[in-house]
């Protein structure tokens, strides 16, 4: 079963990623599907609520999202490309503004030194690029002590808590 | 200046700690190639045509003595004793190891000093004006609210992989010495009808490619809503810059695309979720800025004495006088002046120095500055608190070392990149250019005579040397392997923004003193009044500099 990085370990996937027609009814399992996949059929992922994610493209902002986002259990953004920063505030607006509180899935080609930023912004499930060993990863989730700004993981900017 | 605090230190310490790693592994293999690219350049990390560059950062220009030092020691230690100002007021190292990058880094990190951020697709150094605090035409001192600003930037998770560059300047006084117009982001420090200080925001100007004079999109944030509203300017930029065309990604396309009416309304209702947040500065953290960029010991003088003592030595040598007259400017404080030292000498190429000119530099701050010097975006060094009474002294000692070139705001004061001599991205060589200039025009009343003239080199179009906003500008171009420079004229980098005009065809290189020489003298015959040289551009018209410049000869 592949791994990925989720709170700070790695732990076995179990979530498939399979491409779908909005047609095509759903597979068996845990299952990301599309935005519109997910758009076209919520009467029947609502049934099976609990085994089906959503997949968002760097396009894809939350607001498209139709139904309760905060019920999805698994949101995974994808980042197409390393370089492609767009997910970065798609995962802040999700957490901040939509209060989404489920999996928050890093996936596509993001890469080890990418960890702590994307933390930062409110992820806590990584699916590193394939040649990163997600074990030596983990390291890279703690970059740095503290930092400036508010985010996810620190909702105080480093001005508000200086003695 | 800004001192760091425990945990500043920490926050630069573990950055090393962090590169180290990175760079440790991508000597093994562990990382591949494009993806230590932009972990490289987020720590000022070039791969160059020679060696790699290493581009260290100057926050909004600001140098102690110490860190000039340190700056000196580095420059000897890692590299071939010399280092470069860039027009970013940051300083640039040309042939460092890649393996020693860590350790220098850690070297600069002892006296609060890095290189973040200084390049990649990420927010870059703020820039301000040299005369910051010191200006007489100064409303307010930018240099806090530029710390402020620094730090929001400095590792911000959520911008550190943007469609492109992006560059904020910020400008507290009436005559702009920060070229706000030609940013990502151009800040004007103002204070409302009620009293209440804020920003002027202005979104989408630069130079490169496609040069813009930027949009206002907000007459007057509060400065305590400064970082919520730049979040949210830089929110709608992640989310909608373009992320196929590396040359359409910059904020001014957007803008251009949206219009700034709606980017700005963009960025309004994005703002609305978030303003009052807690990101919103306090008056306490303000405060707390303001306090690392207080007035110096300054002494009180008999002003008069001393005015009239520098008249006296101005008028026995005609050197001094010159050097009065170009490079000194003045000092909202009687009885102190800010000194600029000219990294221009003929033969140097502009903008560079030697480690022992760095050391030299730190102990003329020591002895003359209150242990402060700034770089400069035009390239040279600014004393900014030197007493009226020592200039003579000073320029003494500054002469003998290289700085008192007496050429500042003139013809010779020229911008240049490193061009194709040390980058890899240039199409044609600038230094050579600028040298030739300054061969040519060697006669100082001649110069003098011109006035206040901005010639600007950039050796390829991404415009370092901000060859778009100088009244001359030369590009240089590749056509067929073969260098060329194309000659603009008209440009304006300060508040009558303007953007240069292409004349013509380009020239080979030899060809270009000439050029320059048959545009001057076009100037000088035809100007009436004391015009400027921008004022009797405007007047004659561009097809009349045209038509003098390409005209056969009979």
């Amino acid at each position: 079963m592949p791994k990925i990085i989720k709170d700070a370990a790695v732990i076995d996937d179990s979530w498939q990623m399979p491409e779908l027609e909005t047609t095509s009814d759903l597979p068996e399992g845990q299952v990301l599907v599309s935005l519109e996949y997910w758009n076209a059929n919520q009467e029947d992922i609502s049934e099976v609520a609990d085994r089906v994610g959503l997949v968002l493209e760097p396009t894809e902002t939350p607001d498209q999202i139709e139904g309760d986002l905060k019920a999805i259990p698994v949101i995974a953004v994808n980042f197409p490309i390393f370089a492609d920063g767009r997910g970065f505030s798609i995962g802040r607006l999700l957490r901040e503004r939509y209060g989404y509180e489920g999996e928050l899935r890093a996936v596509g080609s993001p890469i080890r030194d990418q960890l702590t930023y994307l933390s930062r912004v409110g992820f806590n499930a990584f699916q590193l690029a394939e040649h990163y060993n997600p074990e030596e990863a983990l390291a890279s989730l703690n970059d740095f002590s503290d930092s400036y700004q508010v985010a996810v993981d620190q909702p105080v900017p480093l001005f508000r808590r200086r003695s | 200046m800004y001192i760091y605090d425990k945990i500043d230190q920490q926050i630069i310490e573990d950055r090393v700690t962090q590169f180290r790693g990175q760079t440790e592994r991508y000597l093994n293999g562990e990382i591949r190639e494009e993806e230590f690219l932009p972990l490289r350049l987020q720590n000022g990390l070039y791969i160059q045509r020679l060696a790699p560059m290493l581009r260290i950062c100057i926050p909004y220009g600001m140098l102690s003595s110490k860190q000039l030092r340190a700056l000196a020691e580095v420059t000897r230690k890692y590299d071939k004793g010399y280092a470069h100002f860039t027009t970013r007021q940051n300083i640039q190292l040309n042939w460092p190891a890649l393996e020693n990058v860590p350790d220098i880094l850690a070297d600069l990190a002892d006296v609060e000093m890095h290189a973040v951020q200084t390049s990649g697709n990420c927010i870059r150094n703020f820039t301000t004006d040299q005369f910051a605090g010191v200006a007489k035409d100064e409303s307010i001192d930018p240099r806090p609210y530029c710390e402020i600003m620094r730090q929001w930037a400095t590792f911000h998770p959520e911008f550190a992989f943007l469609p492109r560059k992006f560059k904020i300047a910020v400008c507290g006084s009436e005559t702009d010495r920060a070229a706000v117009r030609f940013h990502d982001i151009g800040l004007n420090l103002i204070q409302n009808e009620q009293g209440e200080t804020g920003f002027q925001v202005l979104v989408g100007g630069g130079l490169g490619r496609t040069p813009v004079i930027g949009s206002v999109i907000r007459e007057f944030i509060p400065e305590k809503d400064i970082l919520t509203y730049l979040d949210a300017i830089l929110r709608v930029y992640n989310l909608n810059g373009d992320r196929n065309n590396k040359y359409k990604a910059r904020i001014k396309i957007l803008v251009r695309a949206l219009g700034p009416e709606e980017f700005a309304k963009r960025v309004e209702a994005e703002w609305q979720h978030i303003k009052d947040g807690p990101a919103t500065l306090t008056e306490e953290e303000i405060e707390r800025a303001k306090g690392f960029f207080t007035e110096p010991n300054y002494q009180s003088f008999d002003a008069d004495q001393a005015e009239q003592a520098l008249s006296d030595q101005a008028s026995q040598g005609k050197a001094f006088g010159r050097w009065l007259e170009r490079n000194i400017t003045e000092h909202r404080v009687p009885g102190y002046r800010a000194v600029t030292l000219s990294l221009k000498p003929i033969g140097v190429p502009p903008g560079d120095v030697t480690s022992s000119q760095l050391d030299s530099i730190a102990d003329l701050a020591d002895e003359f500055s209150f242990g402060e010097a700034r770089s400069t975006h035009e390239q040279n060094i600014v004393l900014a608190d030197v007493e009226t009474a020592r200039l003579y002294e000073l320029w003494q000692k500054l002469k003998p070392l290289g700085f008192a070139t007496p050429t500042l705001g003139t013809l010779l004061d020229m911008i240049c990149c490193p061009g194709g001599d040390f980058c890899s991205l240039a199409n044609a060589k600038s230094i050579p250019i600028a040298e030739a200039i300054q061969r040519k025009f060697d006669d100082l009343d001649y110069v003098y005579d011109l006035g206040e003239l901005d010639l600007n080199i950039s050796g390829c179009m991404n415009a370092c040397g901000h060859h778009h906003i100088g009244d001359i500008g030369i590009l240089g171009v590749d056509k067929k392997g073969e260098e060329f420079y194309q000659v603009q004229l008209g440009g304006c980098q300060s508040n009558n923004a303007q953007l240069a005009k292409v004349l013509g065809p380009a020239f080979n290189r030899d060809e270009v003193p000439d050029v320059i020489e048959k545009i001057l003298s076009t100037f000088v015959e035809k100007r009436v009044d004391g015009e400027s040289f921008n004022e009797t551009y405007h007047r004659l018209g561009h097809d009349h500099f045209k038509e003098v410049v390409y005209a056969k000869d009979n």
